[in-house]
């Protein structure tokens, strides 16, 4: 299939229709796996990196999964469509980097994506939408056994699957959840959030991964280790967190509805304010405001219909995605034009925030 | 103090992070924690950092070590914190033990085993590790332990006998 198909459809981080769907936007585990006998790709020569590639896509596409996907070599990518995978959370930035003899295969769900030569030989993750961890895993182990059948992967009794970087040696497996926690970041409780699942020996980044920081309020929980844990007790662990996680942010929500609804209302009125009147609006400030309306749309301020329409937002408001819609390459003021006229055409269809917030008499002096 | 990254500027920030009773710590000045991005108030891991810094200090017991099927060396992972090839954990397997207790929950594998021919060696592999570890635990009078020690035993066991009855 052509790129523009794969792009056609919304991509399963913004689908949102699965389980704890207000607060967990998708579950994510990407394995990692590298060929015997060659160089991992990053110290690998191009020569190599090439028969690598040879080697392994032909048997990615041949999988079942794949019947129908995506397939290309980074080199023959436009550098507005390798941005376009980023934004969809399915290849990583440093994969975009990449060129001659890197490759990508994606299913035609998005939910599920290999990357060749990233880091290392093989980086194929799987996608749901919610909280399905479990899920998520049985879905790549079933690819990662399938491919295992035709290569011959590094493997070492001690030391399990080997890989470029020691952080990733053992399992090579990342599990993760993008979780939305605006009223935690409003309630300035979100510090301790991130301490206390710091000390679990979980990481929590920002939207895009690994140094990125937590636009629109939404945060990357995951696994730190590799070594030592068997997939499914990680996976346990993970889900065990999130479950927590989704309950502080529900318990927040309703104290903030109790003690400061004002707050609440201001906030989300006003990013409905600027959203559906601004003229020019960086992808930025656009994000943190949809997270906004999106905390509109899980507290009834907003008809529960609109939330596609908000969740759509999130990824049509991304640089690249606005270009897309746009059909050609702008400026970034140009860009910060055309993304606020995208918004304000939107949410035509999107009535005000309704209602008052319970007014305490004293609120009113 | 000098900041570890630079190498250079006098080091303000004092990072320390305990992550399952391990601590973490390191130094930096401040033009290098701001690009590490850890004055933003959302999360960041040492974890990550460390790979690349302490990581020179771990695998320093193989001085000159060259990996010989790819000639990747310890000073190529000083640069990079990365390793070339699968032989690479090899070579410098003894000089990363350190590094990988200091990351991970231990620095023996319990996960997946491809079910290629190499599982059945695997598995053998892992019973006599586990066999070790009972008699240890037995000693100790960690009968809750033991317990789930000759749990592991008797699956891994069971695998074993599923992979003989199967054609490789």
């Amino acid at each position: 299939m052509k790129i523009d198909e794969l792009l056609s459809t919304p991509s399963e981080w913004v689908r949102a229709d699965g389980p704890n769907n207000k607060i967990v936007m998708t579950s994510r585990v990407r394995l990692a796996r590298n060929l015997r006998g060659i160089p991992f790709p990053g110290w690998a020569k191009k020569t190599d990196r090439q028969r690598a590639l040879e080697l392994m896509r032909p048997v990615v596409e041949a999988l079942p999964e794949m019947a129908l996907c995506f397939s290309d070599s980074m080199d023959n990518l436009a550098a507005l469509d390798k941005q376009l995978l980023v934004e969809r959370h399915l290849i990583s930035r440093e994969h975009a980097a990449r060129n001659v003899g890197s490759g990508v295969v994606v299913n035609d769900k998005e939910s599920i994506c290999v990357m060749i030569n990233e880091e290392d030989h093989l980086r194929m993750q799987s996608i749901k939408s919610g909280l399905q961890l479990k899920n998520a895993f049985k879905m790549i182990d079933k690819v990662d056994t399938e491919i295992e059948a035709q290569l011959d992967f590094a493997f070492s009794p001690r030391l399990g699957y080997l890989t470029a970087c020691p952080t990733n040696v053992g399992t090579g497996m990342r599990a993760s959840a993008m979780v939305h926690l605006p009223a935690m970041v409003l309630s300035d409780q979100i510090n301790q959030v991130v301490q206390a699942v710091n000390k679990l020996g979980l990481a929590v980044r920002g939207l895009y991964g690994e140094g990125t920081e937590a636009l629109g309020n939404f945060f990357q929980v995951s696994n730190q280790t590799t070594l030592g844990e068997r997939e499914g007790d990680v996976i346990d662990r993970l889900n065990k967190v999130i479950l927590q996680i989704i309950e502080h942010e529900e318990n927040a929500r309703s104290t903030l509805l109790e003690k400061k609804p004002r707050v609440v209302y201001d906030q989300v009125g006003r990013a409905y304010g600027v959203l559906s009147h601004a003229h020019a609006i960086s992808s930025k400030e656009a994000l943190n405001l949809l997270s906004l309306l999106r905390l509109g749309v899980d507290l009834d301020l907003l008809p529960a219909e609109n939330r596609a329409t908000v969740d759509d937002l999130f990824m049509v408001a991304q640089p690249a995605h606005v270009q897309r819609t746009a059909e050609r390459k702008l400026t970034a003021e140009e860009r910060d034009s055309y993304r606020a006229d995208l918004i304000r055409n939107r949410l035509k269809s999107v009535p005000r925030p309704g209602g008052e917030p319970p007014a305490k008499p004293t609120e009113l002096i | 103090m000098v900041c570890d990254i630079c190498k250079k500027n006098e080091a303000t920030v004092h990072l320390t992070q305990i992550i399952d009773n391990k601590m973490l710590k390191i130094d930096l000045c401040e033009g290098c924690s701001k690009s590490k991005g850890l004055q933003e108030a959302n999360g960041f891991s040492l974890a990550d950092l460390q790979v690349g810094l302490g990581a020179a200090d771990e695998i320093a017991g193989v001085a000159g070590a060259k990996c010989s099927v790819c000639g990747f060396t310890q000073a190529d992972f000083k640069k990079t914190g990365r390793l070339g090839c699968s032989a690479c954990w090899d070579t410098f397997e003894q000089g990363l033990g350190g590094l990988l207790r200091a990351m991970h929950k231990s620095d023996r594998h319990v996960g997946k085993v491809p079910s290629k021919a190499a599982h059945t060696l695997v598995i053998t592999e892992r019973i006599k590790q586990l066999a070790g570890d009972l008699e240890q635990v037995v000693r100790a009078e960690k009968y809750e332990d033991a317990a789930q020690i000759r749990d592991q035993i008797r699956e891994l066991e069971s695998q074993l006998k599923i992979a003989a009855a199967k054609p490789v």
